[in-house]
């Protein structure tokens, strides 16, 4: 029978304590965590910081490419990047399902430490509840992350300007296919993988070596359309985007025209996009090709003014339309 | 290049077009029959590369925005019942009377159950065995023999917990019913891909033979839609109007034997009520007597309520190809996807929801 989560360890008793000691300590071991008090101490930030929280759920939990740990890391460290910042601390808080099992947790874990020490951040804080079976779905986690803003200003939605390249940092969609398909249990004959992963390195790259970047976002739930969207009216301009340029990837196309979804709308967890001079395009292109977590980067379209706070799409066969919000969820069609 | 990326081949689309160009004569009025056309001619950009002079027209052809009011406050009258109602994603938001829907359902304790296919729904029955399932049954030719297949599967298993609600709708005689309907001028129809690869090519032929409409079967890349536009501007010009098939690489002439008879194992034509259409004689799929411990209708004794219009939206008139979406005078004010009066404005493949969508 495998081990498995029972209420007791959420009691702040000698249960929660060995969980803490034996689990969370044995792979997140860090001195600020180490001190064992209420709260963490942060000595060495000084200057604007930026600060991001988010709560992670996700259904399957481990799925191709990721699982929630390394997800719930790399969501809340590449918020916290996206202001031009460097991450340095998270916290992270889980809400565990009375019922799930010792050994998935522990691989959820040390999937955490894997991420958060390639990220280079340290866990320093935490909490773990459980709560009875069915109150929540196996497992939650609420990550909280702080860095210092390096670029100055910081890039901010508000920041495109007319005649700013739009980039993007890879392939759209393959996160939100990976989770999808799984979820119902269809799977491709190309497994298409999560890109799930930190892209605090290369923001840092861009920022020190391209600099004057107006505006980075990933485009997460809702997907390049949503976000390209968001930013849109944030700084009330027209973006137009050309179809052609979005690299997308083929097994992520197929899968998506089989069950009517649109990859556009599909969420990342490992792409950003970058607003900037036009002039400085070509010098944060060689630079995102060059990392690993850069290599499909491409000029996606231009910031004009005009439709101000509307996207539009240039179609391959160069006819034109509207690429709208996602509204709610995206779901398999009929026929 | 893989072949369908051929079928998006901007040079070769391009080259249609500029036949298109030259063929037109006058004014050129054309209506796509299947949802998914709609949305290919507007995702392409198709609509902005066409002369001024090709009027384009959406006819009725999305299941969901077909679903009569009627028939949505049946299935919502179901999904109160202490069953699980499993169902295709595209349902899950379309209002029914008094703005309520499946998804509102369910955060009042409905138990809905997205699936992707009717055989995920036996699946679900098969594994709540203390629970009834219902299936609920809404698609034309396309899907209804798989939902016919899983009915036949449920009974050679002897499964008990599982049924369907049929609101299952055939195109051809709503395409009579259109063709029929002297306000209702079109000089081609765009005929629906996948349906016909259920019913094949002669179900339509009436359309030539006896409405003179140029009518042409054609798949949903870019090319496939312009290579049909053209073939129905030069059927109207010759004044020689045919059925033509131009999908062949998927819509075999004489359709899918297999599908069709497993649908009518299972099914009977049955009138049906469509949304702005009324009553269409023979023009939906009841489950047969054999089969009637699966049909919903019956297990739990569920008729079609009564239901009042709702107030203001014309879906019937843009189903119809009457008017333009952006005609109807609560189009993207009272009516948008985020708050939608009628299903034309939810479904991902209505009519006004693409052009709120992509129309610049
Ligand atoms: S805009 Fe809304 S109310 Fe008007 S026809 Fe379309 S769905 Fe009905």
């Amino acid at each position: 029978m495998p081990e498995r989560i029972i209420l007791d360890y959420g009691s702040g008793g000698k249960a929660s304590q060995r969980l803490i000691k034996n689990l969370f300590m044995k792979h997140f071991a860090n001195p600020g965590l180490n001190r064992m008090d209420d709260a963490a101490l942060i000595l060495d930030l000084q200057g604007p910081l930026s600060m991001s929280t988010d709560t992670f759920t996700v259904d399957p939990v481990f799925f191709p490419g990721g699982d929630i740990g390394s997800l719930a890391v790399h969501g809340t460290v590449n918020d916290v990047a996206m202001l031009g910042a460097v991450p340095k601390y998270i916290s992270c808080a889980f809400i565990l399902e009375e019922g799930l099992v010792m050994d998935d947790l522990e691989r959820i874990v040390q999937s955490m430490a894997r991420a958060s020490s390639h990220a280079g951040v340290q866990i320093i804080t935490g909490d773990t509840k459980v709560v009875p079976r069915g109150a929540v779905d196996k497992i939650f986690i609420n990550t909280t992350g702080i860095g210092l803003v390096v670029a100055d200003p910081a890039p901010s939605g508000h920041r495109a300007e007319p005649g700013d390249a739009i980039l993007i940092s890879g392939s759209m969609g393959d996160h939100g296919l990976a989770i999808l398909s799984h979820r119902q249990g269809i799977a491709f004959e190309t497994d298409v993988l999560s890109d799930s992963q930190a892209l605090n390195h290369l923001i840092l790259r861009l920022i020190r070596e391209v600099g004057d970047i107006h505006v980075l976002r990933d485009p997460t739930r809702g997907g390049l359309a949503t976000t390209l969207n968001e930013i849109a009216q944030q700084s009330d301009l027209e973006f137009i985007i050309d179809q052609e340029l979005i690299p997308i990837k083929e097994a992520v196309e197929g899968g998506c025209s089989f069950l009517g979804l649109d990859p556009l709308y599909l969420a990342n967890e490992g792409k950003f996009i970058c607003i900037l001079p036009e002039s400085l395009a070509t010098k944060a292109l060689d630079i995102m090709r060059n990392d690993p977590a850069g290599q499909d980067a491409a000029f996606i379209g231009r910031v004009a003014e005009g439709r101000n706070g509307k996207v539009v799409l240039k179609t391959a066969l160069g006819g034109h339309r509207l690429l709208d919000m996602l509204e709610g969820e995206q779901l398999p069609r009929i026929c | 290049m893989n072949l369908l990326n051929k079928f998006k081949d901007p040079e070769l689309c391009l080259n249609i077009l500029d036949q298109i160009k030259s063929e037109i004569q006058g004014e050129f009025r054309f209506m796509e029959v299947c949802g998914t056309h709609t949305v290919a001619i507007f995702q392409s950009g198709i609509r902005t590369l066409l002369p001024e002079s090709i009027i384009h027209v959406s006819g009725p052809g999305c299941p969901v925005c077909v679903t009569h009011d009627r028939e949505i406050a049946s299935y919502l009258a179901l999904a109160e019942k202490d069953l699980i109602l499993a169902t295709f994603g595209d349902l899950i938001k379309v209002p029914g009377p008094g703005g309520k829907n499946l998804k509102a359902a369910q955060a009042e304790g409905a138990r809905i159950k997205i699936v992707y296919s009717a055989f995920d729904a036996l699946k679900l029955a098969l594994d709540h065995p203390q629970d009834k399932v219902v299936f609920l049954g809404v698609g034309f030719e396309t899907t209804a023999p798989t939902v016919a297949a899983t009915i036949k599967m449920a009974a050679e298993q002897g499964v008990r917990n599982f049924s369907v609600l049929s609101f299952h709708k055939l195109v051809p005689p709503a395409l009579k019913a259109l063709a029929a309907d002297r306000d209702i001028q079109v000089d081609g129809l765009l005929l629906p891909g996948h349906v016909s690869t259920i019913i094949g090519l002669e179900p339509y032929r009436f359309l030539a033979e006896e409405y003179q409409v140029p009518s042409v079967i054609g798949g949903f890349e870019p090319l496939d839609i312009l290579q049909a536009i053209l073939i129905m501007i030069k059927q109207k010009n010759k004044g020689r109007p045919e059925v033509v098939n131009n999908y062949k690489r998927v819509v075999p002439d004489q359709g899918n034997a297999k599908a069709i008879e497993t649908m009518y194992e299972v099914f009977r034509p049955a009138d049906a009520l469509w949304r702005g259409l009324g009553i269409i004689p023979g023009s939906g799929l009841a489950v047969a007597q054999r089969y009637e411990q699966f049909d919903a209708a019956l297990v739990f004794d569920q008729e079609l309520p009564q239901v009042d219009e709702i107030p203001g939206c014309k879906c019937g008139e843009v189903l119809k190809g009457l008017i333009s979406p952006d005609q109807c005078p609560l189009f993207s004010t009272r009516c948008t996807p985020a708050n939608p009066v009628g299903p034309c404005m939810v479904s991902t493949e209505g009519s006004c929801a693409a052009y709120h969508k992509y129309r610049l």
